[in-house]
């Protein structure tokens, strides 16, 4: 059925001049969509011209209206010559598609040209009339919503999850093409935009179906990549979890805006725990896979795949609150519970989960990382149809596109049953926090696949929804949510890597792993002692230059080593910071012509349940020698100081546990003769609470080469933080709570040219480490006017884009918060005050702050919450508790709706329509703008004046101090930038900061234009920079995504105060 | 370290007021960096050369792609590329626009041509900022001159809506132009001793009383004339020729005696340099009165504070007057003009005699 799309070209301003004998322009529009082209009249001889065009329609097919952007060019009209373009704009209307996200698009947009950059702006106005499609075959999938969050979004709340969904496209690169030969440079960028942008669509159509087949409605964590093969392609894939989401009456969705404040729930629902009411998610249908592609017999050219994994072990769990015999019992019942899980997590292909933080209660236990990485030759893709050349698939390229994305498929297919695979061994049935990317250079390519492997509860996993609790009271897991996620998943008679057990140290019934390394965001209710802090492991490996299978066996040989050492350098700065859990683990492992970079992030914590971490030792090897022990001596006391600094930064003072713990069945460490970086040896014996790390040693460094001094020194030259300063690469910075509302997100790319010819090993580490220890130390400098301020979701990627140059880019975002945790009830006075140093000073808070009451108590309950963590443990899960049971509220809430209006598949029920139309009706009670189309107009409106409306962006899924009211689309944008004058625009840097600061304001514009005021889960995916500075050349591709919302402050009902505009009149006082 | 490559960009623009400083101050990255390193920012957050050297060329490159959008202060409240909070902006524009007074004392009253921007390098030298300081200020009076020539309307209110400036700045850039367009000399040795702000004062006064926007609620009769109306650049021609009449007040042997005896009635006693007041006020009378009379050629126009300086404020200095005196004279020597009952333009005369006296009093220095 078709769809009719309506665009109007209202105005321009700021156009460049294109005539220089009059400096002016004669600018006309085109507006293109499909195969369809309208133009509006020339407006002569102005900068600013005036179209007021007629309402331009197109009646087109629902399908297109997803694949095809809505593609708007501004001409410069020339009587006698062909008409100069000066720019474009690629409008996604795929937010119109969906009833509950923008109903308008409109606003001023950046023109924008690939290789002069954004000149002027133009003025559109975009409807979509849809039909209801109830075609079961019908190949398009509007209204499924598309989250990059990898949450349930703040204003739904998930009916179902259902699981995995993926999808690829592949395509030739238009860059690779025989045309672009003969083409303009202009002409081939716009080739490849709007190429990338058609694929995307298509890609989320597709996923769209999937997700509809499910009976899903919604999905969630959606991670969208391109990979550039050259020669032999793009391909554009993503993955995502698939929901069934309800949206949440505005009014009963108090909290949901940020983790900062988990502890407001009373003290009385603290204790429910969260399974006793039977909620129910189940994850019905199992996941349907699309692509059964048989791998081609083995033939992927040579198939190097080499698998790491990496886990650290948890608990099982223990009986009901009254000390049932946990022990004896947790066989049994882990394998009742695994039978019950498995039979529903086994119908789906891949039990996967993108998902980094989950309702309460769906996760049980974590095992631990699990990951996989396969190297692939790009061009010997073995394709029976085809034979063996690539220049026979330019040739027939009908055929190929038909076939190839199968054999990605495959690809992608083994290394997802490898993750599956790994999973299972750590006694786990899901994967969560699941990612795939990969890293190409010429012909190689390293896919990669991470994820944790986890138990989640089986009351979500059972294909019917409506039978809860009949028979799960025998599986009732009553481990705290603070510290059940961390119990053993897997038999601790028949552990999957040799780990050290305990007894978990806050419930004391169920085992714990010494360590824990996830990929998921640390559970707002999970126990934390201290703070948390960004933990990086670096590495640089020289590689052999080659060609073909030879590189590809060589970097397959490398990779086990890399992940070996990157491991050990985790965990060795986690005992450094006397920590002993990582979560939000990303390793990253780039390929260069003659290099491996390897970056691992994650952010450390103190799990209150699990054991304090032992220190580290240094051992000689040749224990004779004097003068070497006085060295080693002098290591192992800055070792030790380093870490009692760091146990005082962080405030790491766990709790002293009385009494022993009881019948450890854990058999005597075994003899340490060679622990010498053994992730897996630990040592602190369990029956014995020994805190200081000295007299214990856990970890036994032992240095017998210059590899290891270097090593060491490495590991005790990490820069400390400064004071004020706190950093993670995940959503939660345990141990903050107050955030105070300024925002400042920030990308910083640096490119290092490597000198020196014949680099080590050694000195390349050096090199790469200074160049991401430098990097936060610039952000700290810059940031320093926010303090006191946390670094959040600090997301590096590395490559090696060239020869001898290593390229970082960083994502971040500062947030403030209030530092007087003491005080006993924080008035409006530190808040403000907070406020308006920022204000003063160098950032830009672009919201006043909230200064109601409502904050203080929630301030107060945080603050008493944090307090009481560091010293004393069980006030500290109860405190955790606290959030719980809000949560749970909200989530009990949904269990009752659901037993109303179960109807699988079916988007609307009564009950939502109704809480939609609340939502609504409390919307317009609240503000004079009852939706998002007036809203938009409204800012229209003032396009001849100077209002723009302030767009905030940040990475993590919700802004401090505000609460989501509207998800309004996915944002998805691609765009190119190329110079031939790159001195001219201020060499490599000048080119770069322009184009990001473009990309920012295209990004804001857009957002803007869908009536929204936010960009939250924010990303850059993909920075790729290419320089030719003898030609004077350079080019640069980047991707970014993210959530349009609209957010209001979390104290009021309106809006935020969104034009500069308005903000002006509140800022003033403070400007003059 | 050295980087290939080296980008920070906030999503919000982030901007140093410092660095600002230095940039607009002319100096150079290197010398930027030794600047702020002295000035401590080091050890207040452990920071390294590097990292303010990073820092400092991040800073300038978006105060050069700002730089162009505040050629036109009113196109960065509405463009896209920086989020900018409002007030972040106004400082921005203030102090783009912002100039020292020893430079722009170098450039008033002259023509603002590519020959003047030839010479911005002894300027330069001469007054110890930076050349390219020099040519920012430069151009920005240029700028701010081309707009406005040509528009009607008050003068201050264009500049400080054209330009977004504060309205200290919009007034002292009302002087520049207003300088600038009527080319007053300033650079003579004799006026020397004067500062920007005396003649930005001056130029003030001009502007309200002289010009044919400083007339009023004037209702224009015909289309000429109101476009005439609004144009405070300019000197009033139709008042220029007026002052003409003044000259009775010297010419006038009578006239001239009678207004001597008022003044000298009034002021005896008053005060101790009443001897030399006396003796002068013929001389002084002629002086104020010929400028009057000969306004209406530019030339005397353009030489209008010299000749304030030579015929009234030079031969009372020497007298030894001190500003009180001053103020009493010239107070006096303008109300006895009213008592002269022959003497019919006391409209002119008050229009002519208020600005002089308050440029005199601002000009002449103890």
């Amino acid at each position: 059925m078709p769809g009719k799309l309506k665009a109007k070209i209202v105005a321009g301003r700021h156009l460049p001049v294109m005539d220089r004998a009059s400096d002016l322009t004669d600018a006309f529009v085109e507006v293109k969509f499909g195969n369809t082209t309208f133009k509006t009249d020339v407006c002569p001889k102005s900068l600013n011209p005036q179209w007021n065009s007629e309402w331009f329609k197109f009646e087109v097919d629902d399908e297109d209206l997803q694949d095809e952007p809505l593609q708007v060019t501004v001409l410069d009209h020339d009587t006698y010559s062909a008409n100069d373009a000066i720019g474009k704009v690629y409008i996604d209307i795929d937010p119109l598609l969906c009833n509950e996200a923008a109903s308008v698009i409109s606003g001023w947009f950046p023109i924008y040209d690939t290789i002069h950059g954004i000149r002027g702006e133009i003025n559109v106005l975009v409807k979509v009339e849809l039909f209801n499609d109830l075609n079961r075959f019908r190949q398009s999938s509007c209204g499924v919503k598309f989250f990059c969050t990898t949450s349930i979004p703040r204003c739904y709340r998930a009916a179902m999850v259902h699981g995995f969904v993926e999808e690829l496209v592949v395509n030739e690169d238009p860059e690779y093409q025989w045309i672009d030969r003969i083409r303009t440079p202009r002409a081939s960028n716009e080739a490849r935009q709007r190429l990338i942008s058609l694929m995307s669509g298509e890609l989320q159509r597709k996923i769209g179906l999937k997700v509809l087949e499910m009976g899903g409605n919604a999905v969630v964590g959606y991670l969208q990549c391109f990979d550039l093969e050259g020669e032999s392609g793009l391909v554009v894939r993503a993955i995502g979890t698939a929901c069934t989401l309800d949206k949440l009456s505005s009014g009963s969705a108090p909290n949901t805006a940020t983790h900062t404040h988990p502890n407001t729930a009373p003290a009385s629902n603290a204790c429910n725990s969260p399974s006793k009411d039977g909620k129910e998610s189940p994850l019905a249908h199992g996941c349907r896979s699309t692509h059964n592609s048989p791998v081609h017999s083995a033939c992927s050219a040579q198939r190097l795949s080499q698998n790491f994994s990496v886990s650290v072990p948890t608990l099982i769990f223990t009986g009901m609150g009254s000390g049932g015999s946990a022990g004896k019992e947790a066989g049994p019942l882990k394998t009742l519970l695994r039978q019950q899980t498995q039979t529903a997590l086994e119908q789906r292909e891949f039990p996967f989960f993108t998902l980094t933080s989950f309702p309460p209660g769906f996760l049980v236990h974590v095992g631990g990382v699990v990951s996989a990485r396969s190297v692939k030759l790009l061009d010997r893709i073995h394709n029976p149809a085809l034979g063996n050349t690539r220049s026979y698939k330019l040739l027939d390229w009908n055929s190929v596109t038909a076939d190839e994305p199968e054999t990605r498929d495959a690809w992608w297919e083994e290394i997802r049953q490898e993750i599956k695979s790994h999973a299972k061994a750590l006694g786990c049935h899901a994967v969560v926090g699941y990612s795939e990317s990969t890293s190409i250079c010429e012909e190689v390519c390293i896919l990669s696949a991470s994820g944790t492997a986890a138990i989640l509860n089986p009351r979500y996993m059972r294909e019917g929804c409506l039978d809860i609790g009949i028979v799960d009271h025998r599986f009732e897991d009553p481990s705290p949510p603070s510290c059940g996620f961390c119990h053993i998943p897997y038999d601790e008679l028949n552990m999957p890597f040799p780990t050290q057990l305990t007894y978990c140290y806050h419930c004391r019934r169920q085992k714990v792993p010494d360590v824990l390394f996830t990929t998921i965001d640390l559970p707002p209710e999970a126990a934390v002692t201290g703070k948390g802090c960004l933990i990086q492991a670096r590495l640089c490996r020289l590689k052999k230059k080659a060609q073909g299978e030879v590189n590809a066996t060589a970097i397959s040989n490398l990779l086990p080593f890399m992940e070996y050492e990157l491991h050990t350098q985790l965990m060795n700065k986690l005992k450094l910071r006397s920590m002993n859990a990582l979560f939000g683990l990303r390793i990253q492992i780039s390929i260069g012509e003659n290099m491996l970079l390897g970056l691992a992030s994650a952010t450390g914590v103190y799990l209150t349940a699990l054991p304090a971490p032992g220190g580290i030792q240094i051992a000689g090897k040749t224990p004779g020698d004097l003068s070497n022990e006085h060295h080693i001596l002098t290591i192992q006391k800055r070792i030790n100081d380093t870490i009692a600094k760091n146990k005082e930064i962080y405030q790491i003072n766990p709790p002293e546990l009385t009494e022993e713990v009881v019948g450890s069945p854990i058999p005597e460490p075994r003899q340490r003769s060679r622990l010498f970086r053994s992730h897996s040896e630990s040592s602190d014996e369990v029956s014995e609470l020994d805190l200081s790390h000295g007299k214990k040693d856990a970890f036994v460094l032992e240095i017998d080469d210059t590899d290891a001094v270097e090593d060491i020194h490495s590991l005790l030259t990490d820069a400390t933080i400064p004071t004020g300063f706190n950093s993670c690469n995940t959503e939660i910075m345990p141990g903050i709570y107050n955030w105070t509302s300024a925002v400042q997100m920030f990308t910083s790319v640096r490119v290092f040219r490597l000198s020196n010819a014949n680099l080590t090993n050694q000195g390349l580490n050096k090199i790469f480490t200074d160049l991401c220890e430098n990097l936060l130390k610039s952000f700290y400098f810059k940031l320093r006017s926010m303090i006191p301020c946390c670094l959040c979701h600090l997301n590096f990627t590395v490559a090696v884009p060239e020869e001898e140059l290593i390229q970082v880019a960083v994502t971040a975002v500062a947030m403030t918060y209030d530092k007087d945790q003491t005080q006993e009830k924080p008035a409006e006075k530190p808040i403000t005050k907070g406020c308006i140093e920022t204000e003063e000073q160098l950032q830009f808070p672009m919201e006043l702050c909230a200064d109601s009451s409502s904050t203080n108590t929630q301030l107060s309950s945080k603050i008493s919450g944090v307090q009481e963590t560091t010293n004393v443990s069980s006030r500290a899960a109860s405190v955790d508790y606290g959030s719980f049971a809000d949560r749970c509220s909200t989530w009990l809430e949904l269990l009752r709706l659901k037993a109303h209006t179960i109807r699988r598949g079916s988007v609307k029920t009564s009950r939502r329509t109704q809480s939609l139309a609340h939502s609504v009706s409390s919307l317009e009670r609240s503000s004079p703008v009852p939706d998002g189309r007036s809203r938009s107009l409204r800012s229209t409106r003032g396009f001849g004046g100077s209002s723009v409306t302030v767009v905030k962006m940040t990475p993590l899924s919700f802004l401090p101090g505000t609460r989501i009211i509207k998800y309004l689309g996915i944002i998805n944008m691609f765009f190119i930038r190329e110079t031939t004058s790159l001195r001219e625009e201020g060499g490599v840097s000048g080119f770069l900061h322009s184009f990001i600061a473009e990309v920012f304001a295209m990004v804001r514009a857009h957002v803007a234009a869908l009536g929204g005021n936010a960009v939250v889960s924010y990303s850059m995916k993909e920075c790729v920079f290419m320089e030719n500075p003898n030609k004077n050349q350079a080019q640069c591709l980047i991707n970014v995504s993210g959530d349009a919302v609209i957010c209001v402050r979390e104290t009021d009902q309106e809006p935020v105060p969104s034009n500069i505009g308005q903000t002006c009149t509140s800022e003033t006082d403070g400007a003059t | 370290m050295a980087m290939e490559l080296d980008v920070f960009v906030g999503n919000t623009t982030i901007m140093d007021e410092e660095v600002y400083q230095l940039w607009l101050d002319g100096y150079t990255v290197s010398d930027a960096v030794k600047v702020r390193m002295e000035g401590g920012v080091m050890e207040e957050c452990e920071a390294s050369a590097d990292v303010l050297l990073s820092d400092t060329m991040d800073q300038y490159r978006t105060f050069q792609m700002c730089e162009r959008l505040l050629y036109s202060p009113a196109k960065l409240a509405n463009q896209l590329l920086f989020q900018i909070p409002p007030h972040r902006q106004a400082i921005l524009i203030e102090r783009y626009y912002a100039f020292d007074d020893a430079f722009v004392r170098e450039v008033l009253g002259k023509k603002l041509s590519k020959g003047t921007k030839k010479d911005l390098d002894d300027i330069s030298a001469k007054t110890n900022v930076t050349l390219k300081s020099c040519r920012r200020q430069f151009d920005n009076f240029k700028r701010v001159f081309k707009v406005v020539e040509e528009l009607k309307g008050p003068l201050v209110e264009n500049i400080r809506q054209h330009f977004l400036l504060s309205d200290k700045l919009a007034r002292d850039y009302a002087a520049i132009v207003f300088f600038a367009n009527n080319r007053f000399e300033t650079g003579k040795r004799k006026l020397q001793y004067l500062t920007f702000q005396d003649f930005a004062f001056c130029a003030g006064q001009l502007i309200n009383n002289w010009t044919v926007g400083a007339v009023g609620e004037q209702i224009p009769t015909d289309h000429q004339r109101s476009f005439r109306f609004y144009m405070d650049v300019d000197l009033d021609k139709e008042f220029l020729q007026e002052l003409k009449e003044l000259k009775i007040l010297i010419t006038d042997k009578d006239l001239l005696d009678q207004h001597k005896s008022l003044v000298c009635t009034a002021l005896r006693g008053k005060t101790k340099a009443f001897n030399e007041m006396e003796a002068n006020f013929k001389n002084l009378s002629r002086g104020l009165v010929n400028i009057a009379a000969k306004l209406t050629n530019t030339k005397d126009v353009r030489d209008f504070f010299i000749d304030l300086v030579e015929k009234f404020i030079e031969p009372c200095r020497s007298d030894r007057w001190t500003a009180a005196d001053m103020k009493l004279y010239l107070t006096h020597y303008t109300n006895s003009a009213h008592i002269l009952d022959t003497f019919k333009h006391q409209v002119v005369w008050d229009r002519y005699m208020g600005v002089i006296k308050s440029c005199i009093f601002k000009m002449f220095h103890d």
